[in-house]
């Protein structure tokens, strides 16, 4: 049997436990369908056609010799979506522009990216429609490319968008280049605070463009019948976020699209966004038949987004007494083919941790011949904060100074003002801190050949929009449905939190996720939003279903709503004048919703605010062989500040 | 050109299929005989969340034809609980937390599986070099090399 841990005096019976997983038998048998595993009567196979140049502008696309081969039963380019105004709007902790995402989806003028979409067929079999995307003739003008960071922001480098001014630089540059945006955080003044300092470290910092790496490739099947309504069932992180973007790019009423969202093998940022859906979606409208498309590794390598790779300089003055007097850092993130990289997280983020009196962050958001970054845990902050960390640690090292006492001595605290805006609330940067001084990780001896870290980090989170209903079933138990895709557990903890909130055991909560017809508008999960947005709504919901309850019992016990409670899991008379009856169970209760009202069930819409930011310090040991050069972890320590 | 008219046994019931010279043993256990199970996650044996075994043989189903399982035997996901009970490792492995997405479990499981056959009794470096073929993202390994190591001292009546 497993443990159920709970903290000894704990208020809660179910929060804090460790149950087994709702999801669990499904997972362990091979029975849970994700992306790839859905099948439809007479569906067909989409396939895309690829840009083999990293930049190319498009003459023509001749797909007449792929639409005539036997099988193929759709083919689209760029001419299936209509051109997008330029507008950003917000998706996850990223901003998206359709103009860019149309052109993302399908390439028009050009091909950005070795792997950019140029056109997609649908044909019986996998065979065919690969025999077909060697039909399509397309006449390219091979552009020249840039893939670096740094090459790209040079004067002459190969420009992706003849049309892109730097945004956020006063006056306005009058040349286009391949730097989107410029932005910036100040605080104080740092040339005054690099006078102060006795000791002053510069380093630059490459990082690569690192996948998210999901186990499970991108994959959706759509359906859409003759009378223009559609189904699409996808891995995503967020199916309502899918449809808005496809019914966007089609030009369809959202009301046509119903997305259901399948198990998610794994996002980490990267299924945040959309790629196949909207190509799908067309197929099968062209096709008349259900499009399944699935991409291959390599696809999700070329043409899927991964987290920026970046050039990083930081400068850090200290005084001798370990106090930071200046921090200077200056942030080139590619975004690859579209604007749109994480570098304002990634600036907001740099020295987040701290409370500094100089600082200032300067960011650029540069675009290069690469697939469009997505984002990927923390979208920008390790980028940043491994550049700050790596440079304060030296600082430690330079002063003779205990790597955290430094840190303690300029951590952040509440009512620091962060360099990005807003002062903060009660947060645990110093706990963490001491935390780590304090574990025993932090006086282990090291051996030979290695070495000890230690570096703190921030990030935000995000609440947002969410609706949760939970209704009580016939029989007393209940059905609770979430629109958030549950990526690592999510049903567990909200069906502990509606068991908690109403004192029945958590085996008698069905919990799913439903598909966009079923609720309100979500947000997609993501921002470490889902449990908390999702669970906020489901006490909600379930504290409505206990009001609800209270009111058929007081109907039927001719009371007065307020002389009814509900406590463990059942109705009660409550007060001094409520007389004498026994309690209602759920199941009680649920037997008597016909005739007293109907059914019964909770229904949250809420915008979850008051999402705290998240603090960490990690200490982390390493060991080398010198021979080799090969690097391990000997051992590692998180401490989380969790909100 | 025609397709190939494969007899096997799968789970330990007899079943033949038609395939394409070029489809794998991956393609022809999802798309022709429905067991969705088993994962394709890079079909260049990297991964692992395809395997099976083969004759008792641990395989990635992506490496191989499926007109090479002619005349075999394949295990895959679907056989491993025995009716409604679960095998010991799959229930170790919801026990210990030790999935997370879900995606790679398949994969571990049958490998895992496909040790305790051979190595009833394995170390903790045996199990982590044995199951160094099947990739995780989400939990991390150590959940896993537990889940395994409690199944094998529950199977072995410890």
């Amino acid at each position: 049997m497993q443990e159920k841990v709970r903290e000894p005096g704990s208020e809660f019976k179910w929060v804090g436990t460790r149950p087994d997983r709702p999801d669990g038998a499904d997972k362990v048998t091979g029975r849970a369908r994700f992306g790839a595993d859905l099948a439809m009567a007479g569906q067909i196979v989409g396939k895309v056609l690829r840009s083999p140049h990293p930049h190319a502008r498009i003459r023509s696309i001749d797909t007449i010799a792929a639409e005539k081969l036997a099988g193929v039963k759709a083919v689209v380019t760029a001419k299936d979506f209509k051109d997008q105004p330029s507008e950003f709007i917000p998706a996850g902790e990223m901003m998206i522009n359709y103009r860019d995402v149309v052109r993302s989806v399908m390439a028009r003028e050009k091909a950005l990216y070795e792997g950019h979409p140029i056109a997609a067929v649908a044909a019986t079999s996998t065979a065919i429609a690969k025999q077909a995307l060697k039909l399509i003739k397309v006449d390219y003008e091979v552009l020249p490319h840039v893939i670096d960071v740094v090459e790209a922001m040079q004067p002459g480098a190969p420009l992706l968008d003849e049309g892109m001014f730097t945004a956020g630089v006063e006056p306005a540059p009058k040349t286009p280049s391949n730097v989107a945006k410029r932005v910036e955080f100040v605080l104080g003044d740092v040339a005054a605070g690099f006078k102060q300092a006795d000791v002053v470290v510069e380093r630059s910092f490459t990082t690569k463009p690192v996948h998210q790496g999901y186990i499970e490739p991108h994959a959706c099947i759509a359906s859409v019948s003759e009378d223009g309504q559609a189904d699409l069932w996808v891995t995503t992180q967020g199916h309502w976020i899918v449809r808005a973007h496809c019914a966007r790019l089609l030009g369809w009423d959202i009301s046509k699209i119903r997305v259901t969202a399948s198990e998610i093998g794994g996002g980490f940022g990267g299924k945040t966004v959309v790629y196949l859906e909207p190509v799908a979606l067309a197929l099968a409208k062209k096709a008349g038949r259900p499009v399944k498309m699935v991409m291959t590794r390599e696809e999700v390598f070329r043409a899927s987004g991964p987290t920026s790779g970046a050039h990083v300089r930081v400068k850090i003055g200290a005084r001798k007494d370990g106090r930071i007097v200046a921090a200077e850092a200056e942030l080139k993130y590619q975004a690859g083919a579209f604007p749109g990289s994480p570098v304002q997280p990634g600036a907001m983020c740099a020295y987040a941790p701290y409370d500094l009196e100089n600082v200032k962050v300067v960011g650029y958001d540069v675009v290069t011949n690469r697939p469009k970054v997505a984002a990927y845990r923390a979208p920008g902050g390790p980028i940043s904060e491994f550049a700050v960390e790596s440079v304060i640690d030296e600082i430690a090292g330079k002063i003779g100074m205990d790597p955290i006492e430094l840190r303690l001595k300029n951590a952040a605290k509440q009512g620091t003002k962060a360099a990005y805006g807003p002062k903060f609330g009660p947060i645990g940067m110093i706990a963490t801190l001491e935390a780590a001084k304090a574990h025993a990780h932090w006086r282990t001896p090291l051996g030979k050949n290695q070495g000890r870290g230690v570096a703190s980090g921030f990030w935000f989170n995000i609440g947002g929009e969410t609706a949760v209903s939970l209704s009580l079933n016939e029989d007393g138990t209940l059905a609770l449905t979430a629109g958030t895709p549950d990526i690592g557990g999510l049903r567990a903890s909200l069906c502990m939190m509606a068991a908690e909130e109403l004192g029945v055991p958590m085996d008698k909560i069905r919990v799913a996720i439903g598909d966009t017809n079923s609720l309100g508008y979500n947000f997609l999960t993501g921002g470490s939003r889902s449990t908390f947005s999702s669970g906020m709504a489901t006490v909600e919901a379930a504290r409505e279903v206990i009001k609800e309850s209270c009111k058929r019992a007081a109907k039927l016990w001719e009371l007065p709503e307020d002389a009814v409670e509900y406590k463990d899991g059942a109705v009660r008379p409550a007060g001094p004048n409520a007389g004498k009856h026994n309690p209602m169970t759920l199941k009680e209760i649920a037997g008597i919703a016909g005739k007293t009202g109907g059914p019964i069930a909770g229904y949250s819409r809420i915008n979850a605010a008051g999402a705290a930011p998240s603090l960490a310090t990690h200490v982390c040991d390493v060991e080398v062989d010198p021979e080799t050069g090969r690097v391990w972890v000997v051992r590692y320590t998180a401490i989380q500040d969790a909100g | 050109m025609a397709k190939h008219h494969v007899t096997a046994t799968v789970n330990g019931d007899a079943v033949e299929f038609l395939c394409e010279t070029e489809e794998t043993l991956l393609d022809c256990l999802r798309d022709q005989l429905g067991l969705i199970g088993t994962k394709e996650g890079c079909s260049t044996g990297d991964c692992g969340a395809c395997s099976v075994t083969v004759d008792g043989r641990l395989v990635c189903s992506c490496l191989m034809l499926g007109v090479e399982a002619n005349g075999k035997s394949v295990a895959t996901i679907e056989g491993m609980a025995q009716g409604d009970v679960l095998h010991p490792l799959q229930r170790k492995f919801i026990e210990h937390a030790a999935l997370q997405c879900g995606i790679c479990t398949p994969g571990f499981l049958v490998a895992a599986k496909s040790l305790l056959e051979k190595s009833p009794n394995p170390s903790e470096t045996e199990v982590r070099y044995w199951l160094a073929g099947n990739l995780c993202r989400c939990t991390g390994y150590d959940k896993i090399v537990r889940a395994v190591l409690d199944a094998a001292a529950e199977m072995r009546g410890a």
